[in-house]
Order: C-alpha cells, then structure tokens, then sequence
C-alpha cells in the first residue's frame, strides 16, 4: 500500500510535466495539424535557461526560496515563450499552405537545431540543478510518507492548467484560439486575425513547456541537452492518449501517461519503462485512435 | 542545348546511372592512383558508409517517397536484419552471405506485423508510431531481448562474407560488394517504379480515394510497398553488419532514422537520383566535417529548415510522377484564400472533420 501511494504521487507529478508539455503539442496540432517536434527542444531549452537564472544571479541566496523560484519560472516561461514565438516566424511561418511533410521536415530540422545549440552553449555532460529549493518537508497521507515536493509540483501543474483552461473558455482571445482550431478560413472572415492566434499559440505552447523544463530541473535535479526528446515523444503519447487538438484531453492523457509509466516501472520492469509509455501509443493508435476524448484520425481505407 | 535542358532530361534515364554505376566501379582504381600521387584519407570507408545508407535510403524512398508513408522508423529494419545476420553468424556459425535472405525475410516479416496495424494511422500519426517502433527496438536491443542480443554492448567478431571462396576482408573488396548491392537496388527500384505496381503507388501517393476508386487495393499496395521497403533494410543491415562487424543499438537510434529521412526528402522524394545525391552529401558532408561535431548539426538542422523552405521538392526532384495537388496543406497562405474561386483552400471536412476544443 505504500508503495503503491508512492508511485502514485511520483506518477502524478510526471504526468503534471508529461501534461503540461502535451497541451502545447496538443495546441499547435490543433490548429496547424503539425507535430511540433521543436517543442521537446524548447522544454529542454526552459529548464537551461532556469538554471542559468539561478545560478548566475544567486537568487536563491538573497531572496526567500518560494519567491526566487517563482521569479525564475516567470522568466523561463517569458523567454522560452519568445523563442517559440521566433520559432513559427522563421521556420513554420513560411510554410503554411505548402505540403505537410515539408512542414514536418522543418520542424525536424528546428529540433535539431535546438539540440545542438544547447550542446554547443552548455556542453555535452549533464548539468544540475542547486538541490535544496523545493521543500524537504513530507506528509502523511494513509501512513505513508510523501515528500511534500511531489504535491507541490503537481498542484502547480494543475494550477497553469486551470488558468489555460480558463484562459480558452472564458476570455475573448480564447474564443478567437477556439474558433481558429474550428475553421481557420470561416475565423479569418469572422475578422479573426489567424496569424496573430497562431503566434499566440506559439507564445503559450512554449511557454507551458519552459515551465515544466524548470520544474524537471526543480524535481529531478538532473538535465541534459537532449532530454526533449524522450519527453517530448512521450508528451506527445499524452496527447494522443487524451485526443489530440483536446485540451482537457492532453491534461488527463499526460496525467494517465505518468501514472502509466511509473506504476509499471514499479511493479513490471524498470528497463522497459519507455517502451510501456510507446506500446501505449501504439494501442491507443489502434484501438482507439479517437484518444480518450478527441476527435477521430484514422482513416477508413 | 543548354546544359540545363541536358540535365533535365536525363537526370532520370537509365544511362545515367549506369554512367554512375561505371564511375564507382572505377573509382577505387582512381583512389589508388591518387593515393600514390599523395591523398590519403580513408575514402573507401566513407564511401562504403555511402553505399550502404544509400541502399538504406533507397529501400526507405520506397515507402516515403514513391507511396507517400510517413516513415521515420527505418533503423528498426536496418537493426532486425543486421541483429539477424550478427547472431545467426557469431551463435550458429552460418557465413555471413547465407544470412543476407533470412535477414531481408525477417526485417520484411518485422515491416509486415508492424505495418498492419498501422497502415490505415493519417499521415503524421503514422510518423509517430514509426519513431516510437525505432525506439522500442532499441530498447529491447538494449535490455537483452530473448538473451540473444548481447545487451548495451551489442555483438562483436562477425566474420567476413566469403562468396565461392574469395574472403571480403579489405575496404576495397567490401566497397565492390556494397556497392555491387547499391546498383542492383538502383535497378530493382527503378524497375518497380515503372512497373503497374509502381504506378499504382504513384497514384495512391497523389490521391488515395481516386486510387480506390479506379479499382486499386491501396492498403494492400501500401503494406507491399511497407514490406519490401522494409525487406531491403534488413539485407542493408546485413552488409552493414559485415562491414562493420561490431553492432550495438546505439547505432540504430531515433537519429538515425532522421538522417535516412533527411536523405529522401533533400535529394528528392520518389527519386532515385536524388536520394544518391542526398547519400553523398548528407552521409559524405558528416564524415568530412567530423571535426565540427555539433556545429555540424547545427548547420545541418538550419539546412533542413532552408530546404524545405526554398525547394521543398528536393535537390534532383522526381520527374514524370504526379502533381501532388490532393496532399491536404497546412493552413492556406492568405494569398491562396483570395483565389478561393479555384477552390484549392483546404477543407477542414477532408481530415475527418475537427472538433478540437469542444467545451
């Protein structure tokens, strides 16, 4: 029963990560009907940026913990949310209306750019994260002992999530983003300015994921160059597993896919933990292509 | 006539790659010639690294370019045939050439179960499925599948290819027999892309239901295409395992995977010519600047951007095949909304009708 609480909770504040970097997959599809394989990239990108804000500038030496990080995260999602917006302009931009492989094709080619220049800037070796900023404290919930760390990361996922969701549902820009997702052409005589919700898209997605980028870092402690891309394709499988275009379906998927992951990791093997959360996406492909609460993508032949 | 209209019209004729085929059969006289003048990199094992991605790419052209399925888990295949040739040589002792049928029969049967279930997926799901398929290969390689893989460190001591007696064991012998299987894939897919099998992929990649409806059986034509595709792969991956002779699953990973789909789409999807160009410069561009790893790939990522941006049909695009009018863009270009009259705007209903965001 312990155990089992604590893969629990490990399991949720992975998918909160998995479901926060899914809803700008989730997002960008959509309303473009690409997979942004960039994006991966840009969570790596968030959770070096985070580091180099915390440590070239000693935050957390002069300023309470709780409000450091806070900062922290503002100022990666901010910039991560400028590269992403950078992103559509020089490499997505120029593309719409020509055929999707080129699209796919240049989002491959961003992703790799990204990789390398990270590698190039921050080296090759794994760097981590100052330990000590998320809280030591645990609770106790059914006689287990849970580190409070894991709460927080998932309470804090599920908080930016609410406020997206609120965001969509209830201002008008979001119903500008819904409408766009719906019908572009029909949005754009509508006096919808298409170009300017697909920058917004661009500016949000990105943003989500710089965010979990430095909650990895704050979590796991551990980042490297090239971690975009096992999460990013996992995110993704959130994203399918929920129904793509779907944003509560990314959330409940990336929640899903991190319980999945870590509750067979526990009790199946730990060696073939990645291939759980791709033999998922297979099924889910096969059986249910519609995803949990989305729309259908196979076709009949 | 201009060199322009010269090369236009023969960039795809037969001649032409028998003129290649000629060149490359000189060419390690060549190199011997020049290497007593003085020169002496190891160009014959680049040039063998060439040839065997180019059979690889070629293989691979077969299902993304010439029947339009977003394929991005080559390596897999790759891996099956020369994991197939590595244990049935180093375990059973079988020469390595009399693993090169049982590797494409098994990458082929591997292509078969994997393509099955998937064949129907849209475009870019297909995609993901085929980059998570690479990966779970790879992880089983990695964790010691059926305790035959030899685990992380993979399998080493795989003895040369003997044919009637004679024993590859210099690059020079092992760059004739790649290359040797580089011409006949040359030939074997130029022949099936002319032949009624070919030209019903080329309609099915143009348009799916026109190509139902005048009688072809797409998914079966699909998982052929699939099959065969993946067929070469895996003898691909024998000739790799005999050049190479130490495999390990770092080799096929993700990465991989996207150079081989880089390699189609910049020479040019559906053209054989073009993905021979693309095997030089992508796998020839990366051994040369070898000393620049990461600025490398650096300009390699910005280059795909660029391409797709600035000529998107490839290098050396296909010629003869269809206008791929009926592939459903991204969003329209504003400019494209204006002309709606000719009505070649995307129509959201094609994809299956969205209802993405509902409350």
């Amino acid at each position: 029963m312990e155990e089992l609480l604590h893969q629990l909770s490990n399991g949720l504040a992975l998918g909160g990560i998995y479901a926060l970097i899914a809803l700008g997959y989730t997002m960008v599809y959509g309303i473009l009907r690409l997979i942004n394989f960039a994006h991966g990239d840009l969570f790596t990108l968030g959770a070096y940026l985070g580091l180099t804000l915390l440590t070239s500038f000693g935050l957390a030496g002069h300023i309470q913990a709780g409000f450091a990080t806070a900062l922290v995260l503002i100022f990666s999602m901010g910039l991560v949310a400028l590269v992403g917006l950078a992103l559509e302009r020089v490499a997505y931009r120029p593309l719409r209306g020509s055929d999707r492989l080129c699209a796919v094709v240049s989002a491959l080619g961003a992703s790799i750019f990204f990789q390398n220049a990270m590698m190039l800037f921050y080296g090759a070796r794994s760097l981590v994260y100052p330990p000590g900023i998320l809280p030591d404290a645990s609770i106790h919930i059914f006689g287990a002992e849970l580190p409070l760390a894991r709460f927080l990361m998932f309470a804090f996922s599920v908080l930016l999530m609410c406020l997206l969701y609120w965001f969509i549902h209830k201002t008008r820009l979001g119903a500008a983003i819904r409408a766009v997702a719906i019908d572009p052409n029909t949005a754009r005589l509508m006096g919808i300015n298409v170009d300017s919700v697909i920058s917004l898209i661009f500016f949000i997605g990105p943003a989500l994921g710089g965010a979990a980028g430095v909650m990895v870092g704050l979590y796991y402690g551990q980042i490297t160059y090239d971690m975009g891309f096992g999460f990013g394709l996992k995110a993704f499988t959130a994203a399918i597993l929920g129904g793509i275009g779907n944003i509560p379906g990314a959330m409940l998927g990336g929640i899903l896919l991190g319980l999945i992951e870590t509750i067979s990791s526990a009790y199946l093997s730990i060696a073939w933990k990645d291939a759980v959360a791709f033999a998922v996406l297979i099924l889910i492909l096969v059986f249910r292509p519609t995803g949990l609460l989305g729309e259908r993508v196979a076709d009949k032949i | 006539m201009s060199i322009r209209k010269l090369w236009d019209r023969h960039s795809h004729s037969p001649a032409l790659f028998i003129v290649f085929f000629v060149f490359m059969a000189l060419l390690p006289t060549l190199l011997d010639l020049g290497k007593a003048a003085g020169g002496g990199i190891a160009w014959l094992d680049m040039l063998n690294k060439i040839g065997i991605s180019a059979a690889l790419a070629l293989s691979l052209n077969l299902i993304l370019g010439q029947t339009g399925l977003f394929h991005m888990g080559h390596t897999a295949f790759f891996a099956v045939g020369a994991y197939a040739t590595a244990i049935l040589n180093t375990l059973y002792g079988w020469p390595v050439f009399h693993t090169l049928p049982v590797a494409g029969l098994l990458a082929a049967l591997a292509g078969l179960a994997v393509a099955l279930p998937i064949i129907r997926l849209r475009g870019d799901y297909l995609l993901i499925v085929t980059v998570g398929i690479v990966e779970i290969v790879r992880i089983a390689l990695t964790n010691n599948i059926f305790d035959l893989t030899g685990g992380a460190n993979g399998i080493y001591g795989i003895s040369r290819p003997v044919i009637f007696g004679m024993v590859f064991n210099t690059p020079k012998l092992q760059y004739y027999l790649i290359w040797a299987f580089t011409a006949f894939s040359v030939f074997f897919f130029y022949r099936l892309e002319h032949s009624r099998f070919g030209r019903a992929l080329c309609f099915i990649k143009a348009d799916e239901i026109a190509a139902a409806g005048c009688g072809i059986n797409v998914a079966l034509c699909k998982l052929t295409a699939f099959t065969l595709g993946a067929c070469f792969a895996g003898m691909a991956g024998t000739l790799y395992a005999a050049n190479i002779r130490t495999i390990e699953p770092s080799s096929f990973n993700f990465y991989e995977s996207v150079i081989l789909f880089a390699i189609v789409i910049l020479g040019g999807a559906g053209s054989i010519a073009g993905v021979l160009l693309g095997s030089f410069l992508l796998i020839g561009l990366q051994d040369l600047f070898r000393d620049f790893q990461s600025a490398r790939m650096l300009f390699f990522g910005s280059a795909m951007v660029a391409m797709m941006i600035f000529r998107p049909q490839g290098l050396i695009p296909r010629q003869g095949g269809p206008k791929l009018a009926c592939e459903i863009p991204l969003l329209p270009a504003p400019e494209q909304l204006e002309d709606a009259s000719k009505g070649d705007v995307s129509d959201g209903k094609k994809d299956g009708g969205r209802d993405a965001f509902p409350a």
